[in-house]
């Protein structure tokens, strides 16, 4: 009978831990919902269209913030993604034993390193890098807009590439995950058929697919909400431009940089709404993207349960 | 597992070399040893498969069968540390001499798994696979070649009206019957069967031990199999191995009404197993 009791108390105290989570969740949505309340009122769905942000007239638009946001995550992505499966594909398929644990666990590191250290390293190291690319870009090459303004350093493109950086070891260990969980089936059929290793990984990459995207995706979620280094290296300069040289803003680098100063309510309230539309952004991406992982491990799960390829010890048999 | 049996006293596969006689052997197999690092599970195989012929390979677990059925298309060679020694001739050209292209030579020896490992693909696109590797493009050619194949493998009537489906809705006997079509489609000399029906339904193992029957006109057929009734159904001869070693090699009729072999005796009158 105490037995049991205290079983229910540990279910108890356990579940509402987890419960708290949600809770907290929803809370979050809530009060950045009613401490956004003057600006949503006040600008409407014009404030996610506005190219304004002039606070000292109480006008705000948060267009720039949102473009800087999208199109820094999204060309981080395009430069991580082919990295992330690269190292992935090779730590799970072609490296030699000995080194896949010192390799994953390497990767895995990167994640690790605070973010500030990453804004430093691109101040002092990528920023200077980056301007002599910029100056070398011929001609030509600086009237297309993606190459249009001056040659500082700082801008979109040193963004890009330190947020790629940082989301690098996230996509690439799910991703490793994912190529784990193929059934090794599937590889063999393919070997079985005449395939070499690149068309046997390609096998395993297709099996994959959705859940690969997943890790990716995974990735962007975590590029949407990088603060620290962003704003240190992307110029702060609210403006739709498409050039990697112009000096840009994100929605997480206007909060950090403008809190302390927000002297009246309705600054206060425009950046929390911000605030609101950064947080749905992440929750959507983020759940899409466990949701594809998710879909293709319970697959493969699934596979094994059901027709459990031969195991190495059936083969040793 | 304690088998307190002794090894019959002739040195293994003997017996297998003394009683060729019909047909010439496509598949030759001198003093073949296979190792996983230190541990040897292959013993001085020696045995010849003769060409458009089913020979099964019958045994307990453990007892090496699936490893030496996997040896012929060297398919142990994407394990680590695996080993082999000795020879497998297939035409007379042994598969494990140095610069032998092991693409090439999985081409001309199909394999079927004991699960069916479709590709989550459209049937078409399974059928089509090993084809389209191979640098077939032609999408007639293509076509033609998948039809043909399913038609060999008794499935082409059950799906030909919904090729682009998924292969992953067909049920487990089609599966597998879509994975020897795929195997087919290649154009193999020689099928590898590894228990190609344990995990099936009755009616889907009777389909697939007549399709073993049809196919033989073309192919050489090796087949593992757990269940010594269906070798006795579908078989010419039968390699009786245990503990690594072929005890005794012969007719599948001899194998089973009169074997040589006490131990022979005592597994397929279920001694033991």
């Amino acid at each position: 009978m105490r037995r049991s009791a205290d079983d229910r108390l540990f279910r108890l105290t356990t579940g509402a831990f987890a419960a708290m989570v949600l809770v907290i969740v929803v809370g979050i949505g809530i009060e950045l919902t009613r401490q956004s309340m003057l600006s949503i009122q006040k600008f409407g769905w014009s404030f996610w269209t506005g190219r304004t942000w002039d606070p000292v007239a109480g006008e705000f638009g948060a267009l720039p913030f949102i473009w800087g946001t999208l199109y820094s995550s999204l060309l981080a992505l395009l430069l991580s993604a082919p990295i992330a499966l690269g190292i992935a594909i090779f730590i799970s398929e072609l490296s030699p034993r000995f080194l896949r644990q010192p390799l994953a666990y390497l990767t895995d590191l990167l994640a690790a390193i605070p973010s500030i250290v990453y804004g430093l390293w691109g101040i002092f190291v990528l920023v200077p890098i980056v301007r002599k690319l910029e100056l070398l870009t011929p001609e030509p090459l600086r009237r297309l807009p993606l190459f249009h303004g001056p040659p500082l350093g700082v801008g979109m493109g040193t963004a890009a590439l330190i947020l790629a950086v940082m989301v690098v070891p996230f996509s690439s260990s799910v991703a490793r995950e994912i190529l784990k969980n193929v059934p090794s089936a599937q590889r063999e059929a393919a070997y079985a058929l005449g395939a070499t290793r690149w068309e046997a990984i390609k096998v395993a990459i297709g099996y994959g697919k959705t859940g690969i995207i997943g890790a990716i995706m995974l990735g962007l979620g975590r590029a949407l909400g990088e603060t620290m280094a962003v704003t240190m290296v992307i110029g702060n300069n609210p403006q739709v431009s498409l050039s990697l040289f112009t000096p840009q803003y994100t929605m997480a680098a206007v909060i950090a940089n403008e809190f302390t100063e927000a002297a009246d309510e309705l600054y206060l309230h425009a950046l929390i709404e911000i605030g609101l539309l950064l947080f749905v952004i992440t929750i959507v991406v983020n759940l899409a993207s466990r949701l594809l992982i998710w879909s293709t491990k319970k697959r493969a799960a699934e596979l094994v349960v059901l027709a459990s390829p031969a195991t190495k010890e059936e083969i040793a048999a | 597992m304690t088998i307190t049996i002794a090894m019959p006293s002739a040195p293994p596969g003997t017996a297998a070399v003394r009683e060729i006689e019909s047909g010439a052997a496509k598949i030759s197999v001198r003093d073949f040893d296979f190792f996983y690092g230190s541990a040897q599970v292959l013993h001085g195989i020696t045995l010849d498969i003769p060409d458009q012929q089913v020979t099964a390979l019958i045994g307990p677990s453990g007892c090496g069968k699936t490893t030496f059925i996997r040896s012929i298309n060297r398919m142990n060679d994407i394990i680590p540390e695996a080993r082999a020694k000795g020879t497998i001739t297939i035409d007379g050209r042994d598969i494990y001499a140095p610069g032998t292209d092991v693409v090439a030579l999985r081409r001309r020896v199909g394999m079927v798994f004991q699960k069916s490992n479709p590709f989550p693909k459209s049937i078409f696109d399974n059928v089509a696979y090993g084809l389209r590797i191979g640098g077939l493009t032609d999408k007639r050619s293509l076509r033609e070649h998948v039809e043909k194949s399913l038609i060999r493998a008794a499935l082409w009537d059950e799906v030909k009206d919904r090729l682009d489906d998924s292969a992953l809705a067909l049920s487990g006997g089609q599966q597998q019957r879509l994975c020897i079509a795929r195997a087919l489609a290649v154009d193999p000399e020689i099928l590898l069967m590894d228990e190609p029906a344990s995990a099936l339904d009755p009616t889907a193992t009777t389909k697939i031990e007549e399709l073993i029957w049809e196919l033989k006109a073309n192919y050489t057929i090796v087949i593992v199999t757990h269940n010594m009734q269906q070798a006795a159904r579908v078989s010419d001869r039968t390699a009786f191995f245990m503990l690594g070693r072929v005890v005794e090699y012969s007719d599948t009729k001899t194998i089973f009404m009169n074997p040589k072999e006490k131990m022979t005796e005592d597994y397929v009158t279920g001694r033991f197993g």
